[in-house]
């Protein structure tokens, strides 16, 4: 298509860069926040006697600097990536573009001032005060717009399957943002869900689960379907399974919230629906995990050499992995036991770390060659970086799995007289080396995060110098 | 481009991936569905604990075991049929009942503190958890719980009925240093609240915001306005500390159950 094209199109990357760059230094922040918090439970001195470091109020800075921060970021420099190429025209509008870049970033400035201060809605991922919500929906709107009318304005026939993931994401998260932030204002500080007891719960997983599933994992599945085929140069494995993939993704994810409130005072039927969809969802996704690993048939052996190929198989790997693990822990006899435990944890963490974090780094490696027109400062460290992360990762997954399953179990032990084997705080003790466990892998994990923000910035300084002495001796 | 205009997957596919406004549409109603049917029958369905207008409960029935109805009354405190008419006089058993504003105070505080990330307020209907913690929990429970606190995980045990199982003091000394109670805790020091005093202005007007809620608003027949200006006494003088110990002594004692009902179907 690219030979039809008369004049190149000059494409809108300034914004992308910022949000790549932006990206990198946020992998490393969320996560850094997120060792210590693990660190707390291990070593509850941490918390240092200090309103503002303790882990109430850190957590849910860990979760938003990764989730929003890192996700967001990495999710806006790939879909305007990806929009344009796909598309070959410009941003709609770069100025709107740019309001994106610096709303989002002032929101991620206001979470880390507001969150450790205690403002916090009491709604898990969902903590940011009513005001601050209020920004994110316009600012999400603006990324929106701005992504859909550039697909409109595309100069291709059809829309290239990783804008469809996008714009299922754009829809979903808001209304799911709109819906669950519903509050009435106390004060600046305070406010309360209109919503409450059952209604509140349902809404709630209905936005948590759904955050995971539109924007955590849709919108890491447009990244999933750009990066492999032009990182490998071999076409999508299938079209017809990634136009099943997206339907049955879009139309059944919505329906698995309901699966976080087994045995709670929902209505049964609520949750049972929500675990018979969430075991249908097994087929797509492990339909998708296919469709990403085999358009690497017949180029397998670019493993070997491409490091940034590593990065995005072993994120479909995870992929399929947690979207088994997911399904299995929503089974209600499964969720009796993982309910309520550090089994939990450990999925959120297969996903986040292993799936949606590993096809991230492969798809900034690739964006950062792209962008800055040069290769890597070090192809080695991206090696280096691929295997710190997989550790890491593996590390806190087992840790948090073993842990998840030993706390299920102590709790509901019974010993020869038909009384609880464990008082509650003895499960707390066995814990402790599994936190410590999980903390050494999470700072595994960051380490690597630490390595990939050096490559990258000695890349573009590179990619710099190369320029400036170029157009010193373009003038000399 | 000679394979322009092949279609490679069915004609209703292609005719949405070419058109922007199509996709958008599909897509918007596509991810609406599972939604709609998931939440929008609580805010109807029986046991669901929404409260009507007039004080009904969407047919909520909860049987004894000789399976006559229980009135609803005997579950949600009512103060036009009980014998005890206001929040003061309200004892344990009464039936669930709304907030007092030192427990209020207390709640607004316990979600500032992010408590609810490690502790959660819902009993399933197992063995092991009834031993351990109490009861299950039902949805009439939390019906005045704007923004529920049900929470994910327990990094510490729940505390859905944790209210009367220690004494004022035990609560002061565990929540000042954990670890000078229980050796193992890993929950942190919270001794700074009891260096703050309760924000008197917000309590009142988080009692103002309770009852002009959409759905399951703390009736103005209890929180009515004499009450609310009455409130300013009940906090003033009185600490953070003493203000979360007033709520967490507040969970859980409010329905009396009977031994073999069925009180969620």
């Amino acid at each position: 298509m690219e030979a039809t094209q008369a004049t190149p199109v000059k494409y809108d990357m300034d914004v992308v860069r910022w949000f790549t760059i932006m990206a990198t230094v946020y992998a490393v922040v969320g996560t850094l926040i997120g060792v210590y918090v693990a660190s707390e439970l291990a070593w509850p001195f941490l918390n240092f006697d200090i309103p503002e470091l303790t882990f109430g109020r850190l957590r849910p800075l860990h979760t938003n600097a990764v989730i929003f921060a890192f996700g967001g970021c990495v999710l806006m420099a790939t879909g305007f990536y990806i929009v344009q190429r796909t598309g070959q025209t410009r941003l709609w509008s770069s100025g709107m573009a740019w309001f994106t870049f610096w709303g989002w970033n002032l929101i991620i400035v206001l979470a880390v001032i507001t969150l450790p201060l205690g403002l916090s809605q009491g709604k898990e991922y969902a903590e940011l005060p009513w005001w601050v919500d209020i920004m994110i929906a316009v600012v999400w709107l603006s990324f929106g717009l701005n992504h859909i009318m550039t697909t409109a304005i595309r100069k291709t026939s059809h829309i290239y399957v990783s804008n469809w993931f996008t714009m299922g994401m754009i829809v979903m998260i808001t209304y799911l943002h709109v819906v669950n932030s519903m509050a009435i204002p106390v004060d600046w500080a305070t406010s309360f869900s209109i919503y409450s007891g059952v209604q509140d719960a349902m809404i709630q997983w209905w936005w948590g689960h759904n955050a995971v599933g539109f924007y955590l994992t849709g919108g890491f599945l447009g990244i999933m379907y750009y990066f492999i085929p032009k990182q490998s140069g071999r076409p999508v494995f299938s079209y017809r399974l990634s136009v099943l993939h997206f339907w049955t993704l879009t139309f059944g994810y919505v329906w698995l919230g309901a699966h976080h409130l087994q045995y709670t005072a929902l209505p049964d039927w609520t949750g049972s629906l929500g675990a018979a969809i969430s075991l249908a969802m097994i087929i797509p996704s492990w339909g998708g995990a296919m469709n990403g690993m085999m358009t690497l048939s017949g180029a397998w052996d670019k493993l070997r050499t491409d490091y940034i190929l590593r990065f995005l198989v072993t994120a479909m790997a995870f992929y399929a992995m947690s979207t088994f693990d997911g399904p299995v822990m929503s089974i209600k006899t499964v969720n009796a036991l993982s309910h309520y435990t550090d089994w939990t944890v450990g999925h959120v963490h297969a996903g986040a770390l292993g799936w949606m974090s590993m096809i991230s780094f492969g798809a900034l490696y690739h964006m950062v060659k792209k962008l800055w027109n040069t290769e890597m400062y070090s192809d080695s460290l991206v090696n280096v970086h691929f295997w710190v992360s997989l550790i890491g990762a593996v590390i806190y997954i087992v840790a948090m799995w073993v842990s998840g399953i030993m706390q299920g179990l102590m709790w509901r032990d019974y010993d020869e007289y038909g009384t609880l084997t464990y008082t509650f705080v003895e499960s707390v003790s066995a814990m402790h080396p599994y936190y410590v466990m999980r903390a050494v892998g999470g700072a595994i994990f960051n380490l690597g995060t630490w390595i990939m923000l050096f490559n990258v910035v000695m890349t573009v300084r590179q990619a710099h110098a190369v320029r400036s002495v170029n157009a010193v001796a373009a003038r000399a | 481009m000679s394979d322009h205009d092949k279609i490679y997957s069915t004609k209703l596919q292609d005719k949405i991936e070419r058109n922007t406004l199509l996709m958008f549409v599909v897509t918007a109603i596509a991810v609406a569905i599972g939604g709609i049917v998931e939440i929008v029958p609580l805010f109807y369905l029986p046991n669901t604990a929404m409260a009507g207008g007039d004080g009904t409960f969407n047919n909520t029935s909860h049987k004894d075991l000789q399976g006559n109805a229980i009135p609803m009354d005997r579950i949600v405190w009512n103060p036009a049929t009980s014998p005890h008419k206001t929040l003061d006089d309200w004892q344990p058993g009464d039936g669930v009942r709304p907030y007092k504003p030192l427990e209020l105070a207390g709640r607004t505080i316990f979600i500032r503190e992010g408590c609810f990330l490690c502790h959660s307020q819902m009993i399933r209907p197992f063995r092991d958890e009834k031993d351990r913690y109490g009861h299950y929990s039902i949805a009439e429970e939390s019906m005045y719980d704007h923004t529920y606190q049900w929470g994910s995980k327990r990094t510490g045990p729940d505390l859905a009925r944790v209210g009367g199982k220690y004494s004022d003091e035990w609560h002061r000394r565990h929540l000042y240093y954990p670890r000078e109670v229980v050796p193992e805790s890993v929950m942190p020091n919270y001794y700074f609240l009891d260096k703050k005093m309760v924000d008197v202005n917000k309590t009142v007007k988080t009692m103002e915001v309770m009852v002009r809620m959409p759905f399951n608003p703390v009736p103005r027949t209890v929180y009515s306005d004499a009450y609310i200006t009455g409130a300013k006494a009940q906090v003033e003088g009185k600490t953070e500390m003493d203000a979360v110990i007033a709520f967490l002594q507040s969970l859980g004692n409010h329905v009396k159950f009977e031994e073999g009902v069925n009180y969620r179907d």
